[in-house]
């Protein structure tokens, strides 16, 4: 999964409002359009102008349980918010930033009502008995996917339990996101108010291990796979099993586990070191901020591309640039040297690059220019070329996939198997944490044989629906 | 090219039209002398009584009205007349008569009964007061006790009190300030004409109640778990002082000063066009401070520039005749909207408009340009206040071309 820029507009409350009073409640509104999720924006937007904070966290919620996190992690500027009327009269409406706060007030004010009612009513919306009661469902991840999966069968009566591997619920959010753009409590309040509907999670639990695959679809009527991606691409660079050589997933994932006493691993080990980043994604950007926060004595991300090409998006290279991280256009690195023969990385060998004719991706191929290597010195090298797909599930499940290694999924989410649908990462090669959001729970629909949702609201006529 | 901003109200030369209606801001000569210093032309010295008068002030006394996060789109206040009694208002007047002789020094006064208006009359006039407004019109704590807007919702009483100060003051002009709360204002207007008063004020604030919190079920302002009727004012207000202004201009041969919701010098443009003289602010000058008049001059010389005028007088009255009765309005033309698809961000919010609050007269297909029906379309005119593009939806008359505005 690649990173998301952050939202970090915050706004309070009245200046909020004084914005969401701009809005033009759009017919048939654009924004809506624009967020894969399909949040009915302007649904929202109309609540938070009358302080409706709790209406307006449910109207978030019934497109996407992970609004909070989606709120200050979707490249809303890409989404969103490039789709609002009022960009063509200059200034769009801060969706990101009111989802934010409408979450924020609105899940804190469910939480001062789920004491006197059951949580059940306070933040469900009245989930009442299915047609589809008596069904069950088994998630593998629960990271965006999986959690947006698990919901919305949840909520269309299913029976739930969502399996990850690892200790800690969240994927992405949890593991990959550097803290400063998501606070994980953002994460856990979010997984705490599903768990609290009865989605039941049971983390530390490999499936295709400690649990057969067959034996999860011999005893349930849909098994939804959101096990992200696995290890990180390999460069295909000599000495990249060097010591000091360590993937951007490693090395974000060791910055999220700070506990107060500082950052651990890689990560809490960075401060005084000279840093190579390889890559031009927003992971990149991501392992460029993280390390130069951790006060690294200098960050240099590599990219063998230039600016123009770099996939990272404009927000996220500004905030990598605003952090102090440097950058080497056109140039590609070749070896990873140490001291000795297996010894720590200290040196990367380099290759500048020039742009050549177009290649597959539409983007001008690079080439190595003949006799133009060079070294940088480095004590840390982060590789940030992107993830696989996650090859054991899809082996233990039986799948089809593709040359690349990807399950084959049709557009409704199902896999090649009966009962088994793919969502996220897993099924996209790893895209925005909304879009994992979306697919989650879309294949949920298709599961569900396309019902329409349990989750029962008032159906204001704000956005896409006022037709 | 320089234009004259001066105007005659009452015998008075303002040398420009805008003034301090009579407020927190006129509760002393220190404020209205930093009030002169910053441009004003006039002030009329917060509305003062005889010493025996109670005045029981209640806090908090103001209470302000957001709009989609504007502050102060109105103010109400509960606020009453000043706790300064005529003896310190005496020394405010000479005071400030002799630093800004060229300025005009009013005073406001309200009496319980003959005696103290007269007073009030007589002490001003030797202290030098250029001109004297009466209050028959505070809607608020002066009306329980026969004062205020009591005096002003009443013809016969307006007319007998307005005689009583016309009589008792030999040099200097009266005027009296009237309520907006009543059925006809032109009465109120004609009444003061009767009594041989020189012109009149227009409008004092309108009785209102700004709002209930939901938490506490108090009405605000909150004072002390209870709160009461106010007087409304700021932008809020100025359709009703417009149309105050007008009303009187257009049958009451009286000099009319304007106040109710100026906050720029377009909104004193109007009220001049409407056949005010001067421009009294409040609201205002109590949010931004005693510097607002700088754009209001400066504002109004431009306009005047701009349009050929050669003084503010070449202004006063001149919309009057564009206001008829009803029944006046011309019928023969027609018009309809158009959407000038240049300019249309395919919102569809004029769709949703006429859909819902009109005649079903605007299309809006999968290409989101708003089109007009012109059979179905009436020219009501709603969808252009709807539309958040400038000079996208207009309305033309029926038969006109493309482009062209009707007339």
């Amino acid at each position: 999964m690649s990173q998301q820029p952050t939202t970090d507009l915050s706004l309070p409350p009245q200046p909020a409002v004084a914005e969401a009073g701009r809005c033009l409640y759009c017919h048939d509104a654009p924004c809506v359009k624009g967020c894969p999720a399909g949040v009915n924006i302007p649904a929202f937007v109309r609540k938070v102008h009358s302080g409706n904070w709790r209406g307006a966290a449910r109207v978030i919620r019934e497109a996407n349980v992970l609004g909070g996190s989606c709120a200050r992690v979707c490249p809303t500027e890409e989404l969103c918010e490039k789709e609002c009327s009022l960009r063509l009269l200059g200034r769009p409406i801060p969706i990101g930033a009111l989802q934010r706060l409408a979450w924020e007030r609105g899940t804190a004010a469910e939480r001062a009502l789920a004491e006197r009612m059951a949580w059940e009513r306070a933040a469900g919306g009245g989930r009442g008995a299915s047609a589809a009661a008596g069904k069950r469902a088994a998630v593998v991840g629960a990271g965006p996917a999986g959690l947006s999966a698990a919901w919305e069968l949840h909520a269309r009566g299913w029976d739930v339990i969502v399996y990850e591997a690892s200790d800690r619920p969240g994927g992405q959010l949890s593991l990959t996101i550097p803290v400063h753009r998501l606070p994980r409590e953002v994460v856990a309040a979010e997984i705490e108010a599903i768990v609290a509907a009865g989605v039941r999670l049971v983390t530390g639990v490999r499936v295709g291990v400690e649990v057969a695959a067959d034996h999860l679809l011999a005893e349930n009527d849909a098994v939804i796979l959101a096990a992200g991606l696995g290890g990180s691409r390999p460069g295909g660079i000599a000495g990249e099993d060097r010591p000091g050589v360590i993937s951007a997933e490693e090395f974000l994932a060791s910055a999220r586990q700070e506990d107060g006493r500082g950052l651990a691993g890689a990560a809490g080990e960075v401060a005084g070191k000279k840093v190579v980043v390889v890559g031009g994604g927003n992971t990149a950007m991501d392992a460029a901020v993280t390390a130069a926060r951790a006060n690294a004595a200098r960050v240099m991300v590599v990219y063998r591309r230039t600016a123009r090409e770099m996939p990272a998006w404009p927000r996220e290279y500004r905030g990598a640039l605003a952090a102090g991280a440097e950058f080497l256009w056109l140039t590609q690195p070749v070896a990873f040297e140490g001291k000795s023969k297996e010894g720590p990385v200290a040196k990367v060998r380099c290759v500048r690059m020039s742009l050549g004719a177009p290649d597959a991706s539409g983007r001008p191929a690079p080439r190595p220019v003949p006799g133009s290597e060079f070294t940088l010195e480095a004590d840390l090298v982060i590789m940030a070329l992107g993830q696989g797909p996650n090859r054991e599930v899809i082996r233990a499940f039986g799948l089809d996939a593709d040359g690349a290694g990807r399950p084959m999924v049709d557009p409704a989410g199902r896999a090649s198997k009966a009962k088994v649908f793919v969502a996220g990462d897993l099924a996209n090669g790893g895209a925005t944490v909304v879009q994992a959001v979306a697919e989650g729970k879309r294949a949920a629909r298709t599961a569900d044989g396309g019902q329409a949702s349990q989750i029962t609201l008032p159906r204001g006529r704000w956005g896409s629906d006022d037709r | 090219m320089t234009v004259d901003l001066s105007v005659d109200f009452c015998g008075l030369r303002f040398e420009n039209p805008f003034v301090l209606a009579a407020a927190p801001p006129t509760d002393g000569a220190e404020m209205v002398a930093r009030g002169f210093e910053a441009g004003w032309a006039g002030a009329i010295l917060k509305t003062t009584s005889v010493e025996s008068e109670p005045v029981s002030l209640v806090y908090p006394m103001m209470i302000g009205m957001d709009l989609d996060g504007r502050r102060l789109a109105a103010l109400e206040n509960i606020d009453l007349i000043s706790e300064r009694h005529i003896d310190q208002v005496e020394k405010d007047v000479r005071a400030l008569k002799r630093e800004f002789p060229k300025k005009v020094v009013a005073a406001s006064i309200m009496g319980a009964k003959k005696e103290h208006w007269e007073e009030l009359v007589r002490r001003l006039e030797a202290a030098g007061v250029d001109l004297i407004e009466c209050s028959f019109s505070c809607p608020h704590g002066m009306p329980e006790r026969g004062m205020g807007s009591a005096v002003g919702q009443n013809p016969e009483l307006t007319e007998r009190t307005a005689r009583w100060v016309k009589e008792a003051a030999r040099r200097v002009p009266v005027v009296i300030k009237l309520t907006p709360q009543i059925a006809d204002i032109t009465a109120a207007a004609e009444a003061v004409k009767r009594s041989g008063a020189d012109g009149v004020t227009a409008i004092n604030t309108v009785k209102g109640l700004m709002g209930v919190d939901l938490d506490t079920f108090v009405p605000y302002p909150n004072v002390g778990g209870y709160s009461t009727y106010g007087g409304i004012s700021g932008p809020a207000i100025k359709p009703v002082a417009l149309r105050c202004v007008a009303e009187i201009a257009r049958k009451v041969d009286l000099p009319i000063s304007a106040t109710g919701g100026v906050t720029t010098w377009r909104d004193a443009v109007e009220f001049l066009l409407l056949g005010a003289r001067t421009v009294q602010v409040c609201t205002e000058v109590m949010r931004h401070g005693y510097r607002v008049v700088e754009d209001m001059v400066d504002g109004l010389s431009n306009y005047l520039e701009d349009k050929g005028f050669s003084g503010v007088g070449e202004l006063i009255g001149k919309a009057l005749p564009r206001v008829v009765e009803h029944s006046q309005l011309p019928r023969e033309g027609r018009v309809r909207a158009h959407v000038d698809p240049e300019r249309c961000i395919r919102c569809g919010v004029c769709y949703v408009a006429c859909r819902d609050g009109g005649h079903q007269a605007i299309r809006f297909g999968a290409d989101r340009l708003a089109q007009v029906d012109e059979e179905k379309c009436v020219g009501c005119g709603f969808c252009v206040t709807t539309c958040p593009v400038p000079d996208c939806l207009t309305l033309h008359s029926a038969r006109a071309r493309e482009g062209q505005a009707a007339s």
